[in-house]
């Protein structure tokens, strides 16, 4: 049971997909308008990650290897399509909130990162809780920018007032909401100071001689991406080096 | 026409690909180092997203609809735009050498680019006509295009700028993509 505590530590914590890896960008940026949009898109998220990195797991001795990016791309494609059936049936108003968001779950790069680089390695139960882990950790990054943004943009959290508004007309001194923040560029700039605090913490550990995991994913390109979806090549040609 | 027209500057400018809709995020930030490469992806993203919204539109109304199988958009359209990327780049190497070694770097990079299955996600939601699709899909990578420009123009006068420490890298462009989305923000009254 070790392997599989130590699997969601390393989701959440080492290899956290949002806050050291930076993948997935593209969701986290859109939907963190609200604390609970990032959460509603973070446990989507989580939910196909793990399905897929299940099913990826059970079929690695299957699947040949020369076929193996469309094939995961085919199961993680269904996965995606269930769970949004199944959030168009139970959670309509999520639904509505995440629109387009939801299908492109399918070019997350998080989730065929992990099944290139752990589901197709390792056996079910680990990968499950690899994809637990990551899922969750993705969730929390989600969930804090939202907080962040919903925060100053609103005054609120998961939509209840915690800062009493100003009303002018009436005379009442209160918060001012700086309604930029659940605008996009707010997400940009939430995003940057997000970034400049983890290098000034990574600048510190390396100063203290920890050793610092190297950010990967979007920030250098995806070419350093370590991870062949991003090479583009998904259907075999039959002339790799 | 002057429904296309609205479609093309909506998509292009006020809807604005990266900068109001966040997709297509990572090349922006990952190839927006020196303009001639951002040029160079920018065209090969406009290359493909128009190939792309004119094959899916084509395949969703006379494949998809007609069967009823509407429910296999995401599976479908995913794996026809690998695909196409890869044909794409296999035919200009063989017919289009000139344009290959303009875009050919840039193309498999475009299979992951979430833009390209954004365009035809929002085709197909919104309704579109095949015509009205592609225009949508020309009006947002030229929207892309002119957004990877700016930055790249931006960057390259960056780099001799002094800034602080922690936000070298990544936050400064991120920063700067505020501020460029600021300004965009400005286009949403065009309209």
């Amino acid at each position: 049971m070790n392997n599989c505590t130590e699997r969601i530590y390393n989701g959440l914590v080492k290899e956290n997909p949002t806050f050291v890896l930076m993948l997935g960008m593209c969701p986290t940026l859109a939907v963190t308008t609200s604390a609970i949009n990032g959460v509603g898109m973070g446990l989507s998220t989580t939910v196909v990650l793990v399905l897929s990195n299940m099913l990826i797991s059970m079929l690695r001795k299957i699947i040949p290897d020369s076929v193996r990016m469309p094939a995961f791309i085919v199961v993680v494609a269904s996965f995606v399509t269930i769970v949004q059936f199944l959030l168009e049936g139970f959670v309509p108003s999520l639904y509505d909130s995440l629109g387009i968001y939801i299908p492109l779950i399918v070019v997350n790069c998080i989730i065929l990162g992990r099944a290139e680089s752990y589901a197709s390695k390792n056996p079910v139960l680990p990968s499950i809780f690899d994809g637990i882990g990551m899922g969750l950790g993705f969730t929390v990054g989600l969930a804090a920018i939202g907080i962040v943004r919903e925060v100053i943009g609103t005054g609120a959290i998961f939509g209840r007032q915690i800062l009493p508004l100003a009303d002018a007309a009436a005379g009442k001194g209160g918060y001012v909401p700086v309604t930029i923040f659940i605008l996009p560029p707010g997400a940009f700039l939430v995003l940057a100071f997000l970034v400049a605090l983890q290098n000034k913490v990574r600048s510190n550990a390396a100063k203290k001689g920890k050793k610092v995991p190297e950010a990967a994913g979007c920030g250098e390109g995806c070419a350093s991406c370590g991870n062949s979806a991003c090479g583009g090549k998904v259907f075999p040609t039959g002339n790799e080096e | 026409m002057k429904e296309l027209l609205i479609i093309a500057i909506g998509s292009a400018l006020v809807n604005n690909v990266v900068l109001s809709q966040f997709l297509g995020i990572c090349p922006f930030l990952g190839v927006s180092k020196k303009v001639d490469t951002a040029a160079g992806m920018g065209g090969a993203v406009v290359f493909v997203i128009t190939i792309a919204s004119l094959v899916t539109s084509l395949i969703y109304k006379f494949i998809l609809m007609p069967l009823g199988f509407e429910y296999l958009q995401t599976i479908v359209f995913i794996l026809i735009i690998a695909a196409l990327v890869q044909f794409v780049e296999m035919f200009l190497k063989k017919a289009m050498p000139p344009l290959y070694n303009a875009l050919g770097v840039y193309l498999p990079l475009i299979t992951t680019n979430c833009a390209v299955l954004g365009v035809a996600l929002t085709n197909v939601q919104k309704e579109y006509s095949i015509l009205q699709g592609v225009i949508n899909g020309i009006g947002t990578s030229v929207g892309f295009l002119i957004a990877i420009v700016i930055m790249a123009g931006i960057r390259e006068k960056i780099e001799y700028n002094d800034i602080s420490e922690s936000f070298q890298g990544t936050p400064i462009v991120l920063v700067t993509a505020t501020l460029m989305a600021i300004a965009f923000c400005g286009f949403s009254g065009l309209i």
